[in-house]
């Protein structure tokens, strides 16, 4: 399939593909702005634009896999070659996370159109459709590139276009104000500890690019410079992956925010924030770093197991389902953390495994709470009883979607936790595979509630009749839940992707 | 509205602004052979219509340049900027390659000068355009000072 893709695509996506996937919706989003139609063109343009960005990843995908043990592509900006310019460097790893943010964005914006009519004025639509699409480019870039600052400028415009996006959720919930500025401070300091870093490691090596730091960073060594700028990007990339304790801006935004952004958000921002972690970890800096050692032992591996066990709970006791999941989402970041803190092959590649099942499962989800504030605008528990049988379709895609959560065989879910275990336990962390098969107990009981609501409780409002979500909305939802089925039963080939890319940081030794 | 107390700002803003103006326009120009360019000058620009905003009241300065005005401004400019870059890249070279522009010959440098030339006013349009888009959000919400409470 792969040798396909590469005889089908034109030479042109196949020489460009790195700056052309950032590019188009980086033009689109402009653009939006000038369309008419109340949104709908605007609406119609992202639909495009992200399916093109999937086949460029695709094609990209299909290039990095075409060499035995992984190509890796690079594409000099303006024509400066690297390290000098900036350079834009597909691998393994980030190919990977650059087809699973475009493709949730493919299928989340072919489900938003209802929603956004339902919750955005519209005036406000074109102007939503740019920033949705800033945002998208914003993570493709953080993905793509290969300088440590071009990240910095990324990352902040895909966040400063999240605030908004999350900020405009005021028109069905006002709280999302106070969500979108508790995010944009939170969000703003992650940022800035992140450039303060990269700052550091400036002044350590005099140069930005990525490859170029890996190679300059081994002659400076433990120098105090660079721990300090390591501490500093740990802090900040950890803030916007919402790394367990700070997390706190997470519940509020994925609540409040237009159901169409928290889908989108909760599958692909915190990926992408772990993706760039992982990259400065294993590719930037090294195993061999004593300090890097002793940070994976003592501060990511805690930090994974409190949020896995922490905001579990904290999950169990909410009364809104968009928190429980945003809660459960902390916690799932919490296992992907773990995975990598192992510091093996295995470990990573199975933290990156979770982090793919986890964007398949929660885009299912989310999408399918969003089906139901569509039909019947309450997002609580209590608003979901009985709507087993009012909303079948809907239902059952979430409950895919909630097993696969849980961990329950044959689902994603499975796959990954399984791989982490097991990871764990061939690394000798016995105690820590425990831990994981408890924290899945926990999401057993805050999932369970919400089915047993769901399909065996009588509708709180007998009036409610049988109202399914538009069928614009089903097919994405069954999509993301048969990816779950299948990727469950047969998780070799994403598995195969994920340890690629694992073996991609390793083997490469720092690039 | 016209009362004795601001007839000094008036009369000294007035030629005032056209002069910031075309400081902008000197920032912008003579970024290629000293401290400038488009940023710099896009602020420039802004702070002429906003000096016009803060003297004369927001609404005559909305009636000059409407906020749906500046609005498209900075997407324009934004499109400009990057529309060099697709130039570049359906000329052959890769994405915002000036080299490329005008397919040259070694040694030409057509194509670097006027490459930096169009992208640096994309960056005028784009950020006197955001400049002047955030102004008017915060000062649209406000009521206006009236001139009593002076």
């Amino acid at each position: 399939m792969m040798n396909w893709i590469l005889q089908m695509a034109p030479a042109w996506a196949e020489a460009h593909a790195p700056a052309l996937i950032v590019l188009l919706p980086l033009l689109a989003g402009p653009l939006s702005v000038f369309m008419p139609g109340k949104g709908r063109f605007a609406w119609g343009v992202t639909v495009g634009v992200t399916a093109l960005c999937t086949l460029l990843a695709l094609v990209m995908l299909a290039q990095v896999r075409s060499v035995e043990g992984g190509a890796v592509i690079s594409y000099a900006m303006g024509g400066w070659a690297p390290p000098y310019g900036i350079e834009f460097r597909i691998d393994a790893l980030n190919v990977l996370v650059l087809l699973l943010v475009s493709s949730i964005a493919f299928l989340t914006s072919i489900f938003g159109w209802p929603t956004i009519e339902a919750e955005i004025n519209a005036e406000k639509r074109s102007m939503f459709f740019g920033a949705f699409q800033v945002c998208f480019m914003g993570l493709l870039g953080v993905t793509a590139t290969g300088d440590a600052f071009n990240l910095f400028v990324f990352l902040e415009l895909s966040s400063i276009a999240t605030y908004v996006l999350v900020a405009l959720g005021a028109g069905r919930d006002r709280r999302a104000l106070p969500a979108a500025i508790n995010y944009l401070l939170m969000g703003t300091i992650g940022a800035s500890f992140y450039v303060v870093g990269v700052g550091f490691l400036y002044a350590a090596t005099g140069t930005l690019n990525m490859a170029d730091l890996a190679v300059h960073l081994q002659d400076v060594g433990g120098n105090r410079a660079v721990q300090v700028g390591f501490a500093f990007i740990l802090v900040g990339l950890g803030l916007k992956a919402a790394m367990f304790p700070l997390h706190q801006w997470l519940p509020n935004a994925y609540s409040y925010s237009p159901s169409f952004v928290t889908a989108f958000l909760a599958a692909t921002a915190t990926k992408v924030a772990i993706y760039a972690l992982v990259r400065f970890l294993f590719s930037v800096f090294s195993l061999e770093y004593i300090f890097e050692g002793a940070s994976l032992a003592l501060i990511l591996a805690p930090m994974g197991i409190a949020a896995m066990l922490a905001c579990s709970f904290q999950a169990i006791f909410q009364t809104d389902v968009r928190r429980t999941l945003a809660y459960s989402s902390v916690a799932q970041v919490g296992y992907m953390l773990l995975g990598i803190s192992i510091g093996t092959a295995a470990g990573v590649s199975a933290g990156l495994f979770h982090l793919v099942n986890h964007a398949l499962m929660k885009g299912a989800l989310f999408m399918a709470v969003a089906g139901v504030v569509l039909t019947y605008q309450g997002t609580r528990i209590h608003d979901m009883a009985g709507l087993g049988r009012s909303a079948p379709w809907t239902m059952t895609a979430f409950a895919i979607g909630a097993l696969s959560l849980i961990g329950v065989p044959l689902t994603a879910g499975f796959q990954s936790k399984f791989a982490l275990v097991s990871a764990l336990l061939a690394s000798g962390w016995w105690w820590a595979a425990l831990i994981v098969v408890f924290s899945s107990v926990l999401a057993v009981i805050y999932m369970g509630r919400i089915l047993e609501a769901v399909f065996f409780k009588p509708p709180n409002n007998p009036q409610k009749r049988h109202k399914e979500a538009p069928m614009l909305l089903l097919v994405p939802l069954w999509i993301l839940a048969l990816a779950n089925i299948w990727v469950g039963v047969n998780g070799g080939f994403v598995q195969g992707l994920a340890e690629d890319a694992a073996q991609a940081l390793f083997i490469g030794g720092g690039q | 509205m016209r009362t004795d107390h601001h007839i000094i700002l008036r009369v000294v803003a007035k030629p005032l602004i056209p002069i910031i103006a075309l400081f902008a326009l000197y920032v912008q120009f003579h970024g290629d052979y000293s401290p400038g360019g488009g940023f710099q000058a896009g602020v420039i620009i802004a702070v002429a219509v906003i000096l016009y905003a803060l003297i004369f009241g927001i609404s005559p300065a909305m009636r000059a340049v409407p906020p749906a005005f500046t609005r498209s401004l900075a997407a324009i400019g934004f499109l400009l900027y990057a529309g060099v870059g697709v130039w570049a890249l359906l000329m052959g070279g890769n994405f915002l390659d000036y080299d490329a522009l005008f397919n040259e010959a070694d040694g030409g440098h057509h194509g670097q000068h006027y490459g930096i030339l169009l992208v640096e006013l994309g960056v005028l349009f784009a950020v006197a355009g955001s400049m002047l888009s955030i102004f008017y959000a915060f000062a649209g919400r406000v009521t206006e000072i009236k001139d009593e409470d002076w």
